[in-house]
Order: structure tokens, then C-alpha cells, then sequence
């Protein structure tokens, strides 16, 4: 490896990586086998944060980007004017094993531009992985991306040695992505997503009866979406991550706000800012419907189409559906009590176990750990202050920004001006 | 009646061993603490306890059968963290849960049970932290070396994770504000305690002790970690709460340019 040579690809090729959000190490279960390298395991470890604050778990590089496509969100395409660069599959094999040996890494996310073919591509992110577990026995993590156009025979090969397999969607819309991404075909993205999910149905009933079938994407599928780019709303962007949930049986949807990188007039233009605020909500509400219960209906739909930007969207929804309230901490059942706005999971957890004792009080929720700011609206327990007055939604959200500070308050100002 | 203070000698046992006296004696009114550590009692009758065996086996298994074994790893993991007077939190943990017909051991409501549950919290996440942020120099000797200063021993609790993931490279990881590390020499782990040159120093990597591929590979890292950076989303604040300053001078992408 000539050092020199892989610093400067690494550089290009990371550089060029670094929009992709995905950078999840967790949901596989890929145990060291005969003394080798690495091992997966279920929760997943960030080994370090860039200074924007997002974790770095996996070496996530591209393989190249040379790209025939010309899609106008994307660096890598055909018409910008970049370095250019290709990592021979060994560099990638070298420079995992050895970030890996350091524990700097969980393993690799290994995406690429599209050089000559779909096929020609994937084949190559193929032979890395390959590589990896069969000669260098690594059961370290790996995460493929799939390439919109491969073949299933190639997907089937990357599903044996990849834990995950991911192909980004980018944009929620077809009407968005005919403008944006015009060479591209929806169909495209589809094929390999359905055939991974067959895979993955197949190699599950498999296993039920022949033990020894070889692990199929043990971490399932995920996929990104660019978040303001094209102008859809969060009614659009969340139905459509809904419609992934189901029907691929997607472990994550990624929401990436945009950051601009070109004067293409179709985009905002580069120094609008990243909609960071708005990409933190969608992934709120993403957790709402994937661990509290929530219908992607009660947080948007065709009468609230954008989530809210001044409060969280448990406690928007919360605010639209007063009649619910308030909930009786010592009576009402897990559901219920993961609805109570600034009530997370893990106090649900606790409360549940604690109130077998002994009827809970204030104090004993507070001890737990709720955020007591929004939470006092919305429930009752065994002490009788701070029970909800007759407020209106609108009172009460004035009431409550009133007494939080948000990290946005700065972004915010101009809006919360309104409610004053 | 005259308060006594139990010294131990700063092992799960040893304090074991104490939480056992305390119930044999029924005594009231009492500390329990590290031998080691200075921070004696004006007024106070002192009484070493031998570290025994038998009764602190005696002591965790009868733990283990009124409370769950989540709650016994979080007993372990809060006595790992070395707080000053954690032992007391723990030993009043330990007589509700032993003092009690039913099984009481998450009842929340009850401070030392609340209070227990959160400096596990704590230990397990420095634990989880230290499985992050250890990174591994390659030596001359051909073994992977890692120093670490963590807040709370939580050597013993890493100790599994680095043997499944690491099984075909020799390494050591070394506390260097407790004196003692583990190495694992290809077949096992043991606990060892190392004496390093005057010159050494821990932030650096010398080229005296460390392979020449090492500069390299720190070097493709630290490259890495730069060009990763989204510029229009700093968010040091955010970068900072992941990554507390304290951690930084052993972190290799951390180190000034090289």
C-alpha cells in the first residue's frame, strides 16, 4: 500500500462520503468464529464524533466518484468539477482491517459512485466484502450500498457478506426525483430493496428448518432522504418513510437535511441554511411511530402537513388532543403513559416498575427523570398540585415555551414572537 | 450508640465481607470504607475486616436470590465507580432488599435503590465509552497498546469485550491512574501491572517504542476524521457532549496536526 497514494484517495473518498447519514452499527449479530477479527455486536459502538456532532462508527468511504449519472443534489455527479478518484478493492481491505486492529472502527460502509455499470459496480463493492470475511476472517460490521440497477444475482452475493444493504432513495417524490435526478428511474431503486427484502423473508424460514443457512443481511435494509431539497412537505416525506416501514420492512429511515453543494437553480442555493431543526423533528416523529406506539396519522396528516418547529411533535399531538389528557401515571396502561408529552421510554420503563410498590407522587416522578416542564400539564398522580387548569392549547403552548429553554431559541426567535 | 467504621480492602469482596459482619453483628450505625482511601471519622471506632470468601459468596448469593440480576450487576457496577461513601448507598440498598419478604429491588420510590441505578448508569456509560475510545498503538514488539484514565474502574467490565473482538492480535490496555491493565496474549486475559521508562509518555506516540506503519495509519485516521466534518453543521457543543474534553489527549484524531 503506498501510503502516500491512499491518503490522498482517502481524503477525496471520504470527503465525498460524508452526506451520507447512515452510519448505524447496530442490529447485527455476527460473533468472532475460529479466533479471527472482530465481532458484531447487537448495540453497536460510535468510536468518535466529527465536530458536527454526528457519530463515526463505520470507515465510510466511496469506492469511487466517478459517476455516469448527473443528479443535482449529489457532489459526485458526472458535471462537477472535482478530483476524481478509485480505491483498488485491496486499499479498502487494507485500510478497514487496519483502522479496525486500532479500534477506531466498527467496520465499513462502503458506497460508490456508478462507474461504467450498475453491475460493473456492485461486483466490486461485492469482491471487498468478500474479501473481507473470506480471507481476512473479519465479523466485523459491513454495510454495502446497493446500486439502483444491480442485478439480483449480485444482490443476493452482497446480502451473504454485508450486514446491511441500504440504496438511498434521496428523494421522497417521483415528481421531485424526475427533476432533480433526471437519468434515474424509480423502478431502479425498487428492484434491489424488493429482492433484498425477499432474501431476507427467505433466509428467515430457511433457518427454521435447516440451522446451518448462511446469515442473510442480518441488519436488515435501511435508506436515506434528502429533507428540503425539493420541496416536499413533512406529510409527504413522513408517508412515504411509512410506506417503506411497511412494505420493505426497513430497519431505519434516514432523513438528511440538505446542505447545499451547487448553483444548480433547481436547489437552494449554497449558503441557505441546512434545515437541521426541521430534520431533528422528522426524526422525533420517526421514533414516535417506530417505539411509542404513534400512527404516522396522528402526527401528520392532510389537516397538519408540516410538523412543528417550536415544540417537540409528542407534544404538538398532545396539544391537538387534549380530550386525552390528563393520564393517571398510577392507572393508565404503557400506551398511554408513553403519550404524555416530556414522558420518554425509559421513565415509562421505570414508573411501571415503581408504581407496583407504592401509588407515585411528584416527587417520585421527578426523582425518575421526566421533563417535569412539559409533563405537569398532562398527568395526574397522587399529589394534587400543579393539576391542569381548563388551559387552551394555545395557552398552554405559550405557558410551556415560556418556561424551556431550547437549544433553537436562537432560530426561533422570530417565530415564537407570534405566540407572545 | 458509638458509630463504628468498617475498613476493607477496597475489593468487591472485601466490602462482601463487610456487608456480611454489618448483619451478623446487627450493627446501626456505620461506615464502610476502602482502607485506602483517607477520610477517617472523627469520633469513630475503626475496625479492619477481613476480606473473606466465603461469607461475601454467602452475601451475593443470597442477593441474587431476592433481586433480579440486572440489579446485582448494577450493585457491582455502582461499587466500580469508587464514589466517595458508595459502599453505604449500597449497603442501605442491600438491607431493604434483605430486610424486605418481597422482592423490593426496583422500587424506585426508595432513594438508595434510585441512587444505585444511576451510578450504574454512570459506570456503564464510561464503560461503554472506554469500549469507544481506547485507541490501540501498534509496538515494536508487535502488540497493540492502549492507555486509558478513566473516572470509574471500569477495567474489569471491558475486559470481555476487547477478548471476543480482538482474539488474533496480542494487546494490552493499561489504567494509568489505577497502576494496572489487562493483556491478552493470544489465549488469555490476565491482569498485570507494567513499569514504564522515565521518558515515556503516554499522549505520544515515540518512535522508540511504536512500529513505523503507526505514524501511517494514525495519520490516514486523523485525515479521515477531518474530511468527514460537515463544515456547515459544526456543532461543537453537541461534538463536546459526545466527546468530553477529558478523553481527548489520548485520542489519536484529536492530536494536533503530525
Amino acid at each position: 500500500m503506498s501510503f502516500e497514494r491512499t491518503l490522498e484517495k482517502l481524503k477525496i473518498l471520504a470527503d465525498a462520503a460524508k452526506y451520507d447519514v447512515s452510519c448505524s452499527s447496530s442490529g447485527s449479530k455476527r460473533t468472532n468464529t475460529n479466533k479471527g477479527l472482530g465481532d458484531a455486536t447487537g448495540m453497536g459502538i460510535c468510536h468518535s464524533y466529527t465536530e458536527d456532532g454526528r457519530c463515526v462508527s463505520l470507515l465510510k468511504i466511496l469506492l469511487t466518484n466517478h459517476c455516469i449519472f448527473d443528479c443535482a443534489y449529489c457532489v459526485t455527479r458526472k458535471s462537477n468539477d472535482v478530483k476524481r478518484a478509485a480505491f483498488k478493492v485491496q486499499e479498502v481491505v487494507d485500510l478497514t482491517i487496519n483502522f479496525y486492529r486500532r479500534n477506531y472502527i466498527e467496520g465499513l460502509f462502503l458506497s460508490s459512485g456508478i462507474f461504467k455499470s450498475a453491475d460493473y459496480t456492485m461486483e466490486r463493492l461485492v469482491a471487498v466484502a468478500k474479501k473481507l470475511r473470506l480471507e481476512e476472517n473479519f465479523n466485523g460490521y459491513i454495510h454495502l450500498k446497493s446500486i439502483p440497477g444491480a442485478s439480483d444475482e449480485l444482490m443476493r452475493e452482497a446480502g451473504l457478506y454485508a450486514d446491511r444493504l441500504s440504496v438511498n432513495i434521496e428523494i421522497p417524490t417521483k415528481s421531485g426525483l424526475k427533476l432533480l435526478a433526471p437519468d434515474k428511474n424509480f423502478d431502479d431503486f425498487i428492484k434491489p430493496m424488493e429482492k433484498v427484502k425477499n432474501e431476507i423473508i427467505q433466509y428467515k424460514s430457511e433457518k427454521k428448518i435447516i440451522k446451518s443457512t448462511p446469515k442473510y443481511a442480518p441488519g436488515g435494509q435501511s435508506t436515506q432522504m434528502i429533507v428540503g431539497a425539493s420541496g416536499e412537505n413533512d406529510f409527504q416525506i413522513l408517508k412515504t418513510a411509512e410506506h417503506y416501514y411497511k412494505n420493505f420492512n426497513l430497519k431505519r429511515v434516514y432523513y438528511s437535511g440538505y446542505v447545499p453543494i451547487s448553483y444548480d437553480n433547481r436547489l437552494p442555493a449554497i449558503g441557505s441554511e441546512v434545515p437541521m431543526l426541521r430534520e431533528n423533528r422528522l426524526y422525533q416523529s420517526d421514533w414516535l411511530t417506530r417505539f411509542y406506539g404513534f400512527h404516522t396519522n396522528e402526527i401528520v396528516n392532510l389537516n397538519h402537513q408540516n410538523l412543528d418547529l417550536d415544540i417537540d411533535p409528542k407534544l404538538s399531538w398532545a396539544l391537538r388532543n387534549l380530550h386525552e389528557f390528563p393520564v393517571d401515571v398510577n392507572k393508565a396502561d404503557k400506551r398511554m403513559l408513553a403519550r404524555i408529552p416530556g414522558v420518554g421510554m425509559k421513565s415509562v420503563a421505570k414508573i411501571l416498575m415503581a408504581r407496583k410498590y407504592r401509588r407515585l407522587n411528584w416527587d417520585h416522578l421527578k426523582k425518575i427523570g421526566i421533563a417535569f416542564n412539559r409533563a405537569q400539564y398532562f398527568l395526574v398522580c397522587d399529589s394534587n398540585q400543579f393539576e391542569r387548569r381548563d388551559l387552551t392549547a394555545t395557552k398552554l403552548k405559550a405557558i410551556i415555551l415560556k418556561n424551556s429553554n431550547s437549544k433553537y431559541d436562537k432560530l426561533l426567535s422570530p417565530q415564537l414572537n407570534l405566540f407572545s | 450508640m458509638q458509630h463504628k467504621t468498617l475498613l476493607y480492602d477496597g475489593t468487591f469482596e472485601g466490602f462482601l465481607s463487610c456487608v456480611f459482619y454489618v448483619f451478623e453483628y446487627k450493627l446501626k450505625n456505620v461506615t464502610i470504607q476502602n482502607q485506602f482511601v483517607n477520610q477517617s471519622e472523627l469520633f469513630s471506632d475503626n475496625e479492619t475486616i477481613n476480606t473473606d470468601k466465603q461469607k461475601s459468596d454467602r452475601v451475593w448469593k443470597g442477593l441474587k436470590q431476592k433481586a433480579s440480576t440486572l440489579s446485582s450487576t448494577k450493585i457491582y457496577y455502582a461499587f466500580l465507580s469508587e464514589q466517595p461513601k458508595v459502599e453505604n448507598v449500597l449497603l442501605d440498598y442491600m438491607l431493604y432488599i434483605f430486610n424486605s419478604s418481597e422482592k423490593v429491588d426496583t422500587d424506585f420510590t426508595q432513594p438508595s435503590v434510585l441512587k444505585t441505578s444511576q451510578i450504574a448508569k454512570n459506570v456503564s456509560r464510561e464503560k461503554h465509552r472506554m469500549e469507544a475510545f481506547v485507541r490501540f498503538k501498534l509496538t515494536k514488539d508487535n502488540i497493540y497498546f492502549a492507555n486509558i484514565e478513566p473516572d470509574f474502574n471500569v477495567l474489569p467490565l471491558i475486559a470481555k469485550h476487547f477478548k471476543s473482538r480482538y482474539a488474533d492480535q496480542k494487546w494490552v490496555i493499561y489504567d494509568i491512574r489505577r497502576n494496572y491493565g489487562l493483556f491478552y496474549d493470544l489465549h488469555k486475559l490476565d491482569f498485570i501491572n507494567l513499569d514504564f521508562p522515565e521518558n515515556f509518555d503516554f499522549s505520544k506516540t515515540s518512535s522508540d517504542f511504536f512500529a513505523d506503519e503507526e505514524f501511517e495509519f494514525q495519520k490516514l485516521w486523523k485525515d479521515y476524521f477531518d474530511s468527514t466534518n460537515i463544515k456547515e453543521r459544526k456543532n461543537m457543543k453537541l461534538h463536546i457532549r459526545h466527546v468530553p474534553k477529558r478523553y481527548w489527549k489520548y485520542l489519536s484524531e484529536k492530536q494536533p496536526n503530525l
